[in-house]
């Protein structure tokens, strides 16, 4: 009944006439950035963060704009993945797999139109995994000192490393480098500078707004530059678009499991929508055996990891929202909206915030109906978008995200560290470094950094102190098997490579 | 194997002196002698320790570009960098046409296309600045003066700039 009575409230703020306008333009906006090769959901929030900022939108409205932008680039990711076998994002590989193949068939409008099915219901389910379950959580968080927060934030940096990246030891790296930028700035107790080397730029900190832009957006005009823009060519044309009713229902199971795996996939802190996706393209293949065609081009090849990916999508917010840690790429990415917003993700959130928590909950469930309702008729438009060429997206996208951090903060000390960000980028991208734990340790430095302090103050130094409850001994045993595990299941969860013509 | 090596060097030796920096942070009564420099300590440490073992145990060279596209590659990297400091004085029309044209050329070179991709974004993009998002002060064009063009590109000169 409480439930019921949040989700009023939600949609009370959320339904208002310009809430809602706000909330078609980010989908529409969203669908594009996701479709566009190099454009992925993580990239595309962080570019408009700034001018969303800059605009000066109330929190509320913020919040729904960039969470429709979110959805929608989850959605979007999906058309490039079919129509071009170029995954607009990490998560949309698994959908190559067997969308590009159904596409080269002559059925792309029913692939487009099925995985937007899948992804509305993995999306729903999640947004309603995510009502149901975000409010628990956030009580059990209340029993969270620094301890546990410690432990969390660890957790955090440890799974994310884990999944995301190839070596252990090159994702701490890049968690390094990340809460090591965290750490410049003046120091909140002693309001004495640290680490700035005398500049008076870096007094404030770094900006993660600056970070993620730069090591998301102006890396990926590096990449083009090397690639002169090879690879954005159109794979395969698009015909008619009409309902596959029959596809959809022989998928409905499919679509219901998968939502299932991608959720609880997504809930992880540091797991993401990209295991979410995968681990919901193997449950369906391994439930399909030999038979089941997976890799052929089957509709439910197409289903199950876009229903994953949008559950997962969904579930990483659960631990956004209530403790404070993403669960991926682009959670990290909503979290610095938050923090731009001036709102702390957390369990107080919930108790002195309930017009943020619930609007942000119905904005998603809205988004959600306008994206199914925009994707079928307007699937032609967005394919249209995708052939925009290379030689006017990627100039456009650098010029507005340098104009974007120029509004947001009008110095050129910023602009020339977002450049540093993208050669930086570009560099750890090379090496093969994620670039996810840059920002994650950006982001929650401080706050890590102010749950050890409490702590050690709390115990008057004594490092024993952060061991010292069942909940925090639970997390680091996790953050320490979701290190080391991935290097013994490396043969085992080898990813699947993209279908090659 | 090499690039592992000296991308794991370069870590080493940036955690050292991080480590060494952490350890001259000035502290005083109120944030106690040693917790601001712990968690900076800790996160020199870590990244040293995974220094070595990717010096030890590297990963298998990626595809470097050719000579070439680095000079290609730094020429964007300068060309941004000017744009940066030139957004000050000149405003946003001039310099985006300017550098929204070198970029579209270096992805695909056809000169007259990159030309006018650099003017086409960045009146396209002022319009929508200015009428759409009412931004018209961040994209605002002015006439500077020679002393003030200087004074921006002196920014970037190592020791003549502020």
């Amino acid at each position: 009944m409480e439930t019921l009575a949040n989700l009023a409230l939600g949609f009370s703020v959320a339904l208002s006439p310009y809430t809602l306008m706000l909330a078609v333009i980010g989908c529409f906006i969203g669908t594009i950035i996701g479709a566009l090769p190099g454009l992925g959901p993580s990239n595309g929030v962080a570019i408009l963060i700034p001018i969303s900022f800059a605009l000066g939108l109330d929190a509320t409205a913020a919040l729904v704009l960039m969470t429709a932008v979110y959805y929608g680039a989850m959605y979007g990711g999906r058309i490039s993945s079919i129509l071009l076998n170029i995954p607009g994002d990490e998560p949309a590989l698994m959908t190559t797999l067997d969308g590009y193949p159904m596409a080269k068939r002559g059925e792309a409008g029913n692939a487009l139109v099925l995985s937007g099915a899948a992804s509305f219901v993995g999306a729903f389910l999640a947004t309603i995994g995510l009502i149901l379950l975000a409010p628990v959580l956030a009580r059990v968080a209340f029993l969270f000192g620094p301890a546990e927060y410690f432990a969390l934030y660890l957790l955090a940096f440890c799974t994310l490393g884990g999944m995301a990246s190839n070596n252990q030891a090159k994702s701490a790296i890049a968690a390094c480098i990340g809460l090591g930028i965290a750490m410049i700035g003046v120091d909140s107790t002693s309001g004495l500078p640290r680490l700035t080397g005398g500049n008076l730029h870096l007094y404030d900190g770094v900006d993660f707004l600056v970070a993620i832009v730069g090591l998301f957006a102006i890396a990926e005009l590096f990449f083009f530059i090397e690639s002169h823009g090879k690879g954005s060519s159109i794979g395969v044309v698009l015909d008619k678009v009409k309902i596959p009713w029959t596809y959809i229902r022989q998928t409905i199971p499919t679509m219901l499991r998968a939502s299932g795996v991608g959720f609880v996939a997504g809930v992880l802190p540091g797991a993401g929508a990209s295991l979410g996706s995968f681990l919901a393209y193997m449950t369906e293949k391994s439930i399909a055996g030999e038979k089941g065609g997976f890799g052929t081009g089957v509709p439910k090849g197409v289903a199950a990891p876009e229903a994953g990916n949008n559950a997962a999508a969904g579930g990483a917010l659960v631990p956004m929202l209530t403790l404070g840690v993403p669960g991926s790429g682009t959670t990290a990415v909503l979290l610095a909206l938050l923090m731009t917003l001036n709102i702390t993700p957390g369990p107080t959130l919930f108790r002195d915030n309930p017009d943020v928590v619930w609007g942000l909950i119905a904005s998603l469930l809205i988004a959600n109906v306008v994206l199914l309702i925009m994707n079928v008729p307007m699937v032609k438009i967005f394919v249209k978008i995708l052939s925009v060429p290379a030689w006017i997206l990627l100039p456009g996208v650098t010029m507005v995200s340098t104009t974007g951090i120029f509004a947001l903060t009008g110095s050129y000390f910023d602009l020339l560290m977002l450049i540093g960000f993208g050669v930086l980028g570009y560099f750890l991208r090379k090496l093969d470094v994620p670039t996810v734990p840059v920002i994650l340790g950006i982001l929650l430095g401080g706050n890590m950094e102010d749950a050890l302090r409490r702590a050690m103050t709390l115990s008057d130094g004594d490092p024993s102190y952060l061991f010292s409850s069942p909940i925090a001994i639970g997390l680091w045993i996790a953050a320490i098997a979701g290190f080391v595990a991935p290097m013994f299941l490396r043969g085992i969860l080898k990813k699947p490579q993209a279908v090659s013509d | 194997m090499a690039s592992d090596r000296i991308f794991g060097l370069i870590t080493l030796i940036t955690a050292v002196a991080y480590i060494a920096a952490a350890t001259q942070i000035q502290t005083n009564f109120f944030s106690g002698e040693y917790l601001p420099k712990l968690f900076p300590l800790l996160i020199g440490c870590v990244a040293a320790i995974c220094s070595l073992v990717l010096i030890f145990k590297p990963d298998p060279d990626p595809d470097w570009p050719m000579a070439r596209t680095w000079g290609n590659l730094l020429v964007a990297v300068v060309v941004l960098a000017i744009y940066s400091v030139m957004m000050t004085p000149l405003g946003f029309i001039l310099p985006t046409a300017v550098a929204a044209s070198i970029l579209s050329y270096q992805i695909s070179p056809n000169a007259k296309r990159a030309v006018l991709a650099g003017i086409g974004l960045s009146l396209g993009l002022f319009v929508i600045f200015k009428f759409v998002l009412m931004l018209g002060n961040v994209v605002a064009y002015r006439i500077p003066t020679p002393a003030k063009l200087w004074d921006a590109f002196s920014i970037l000169i190592p020791f003549v700039g502020h």
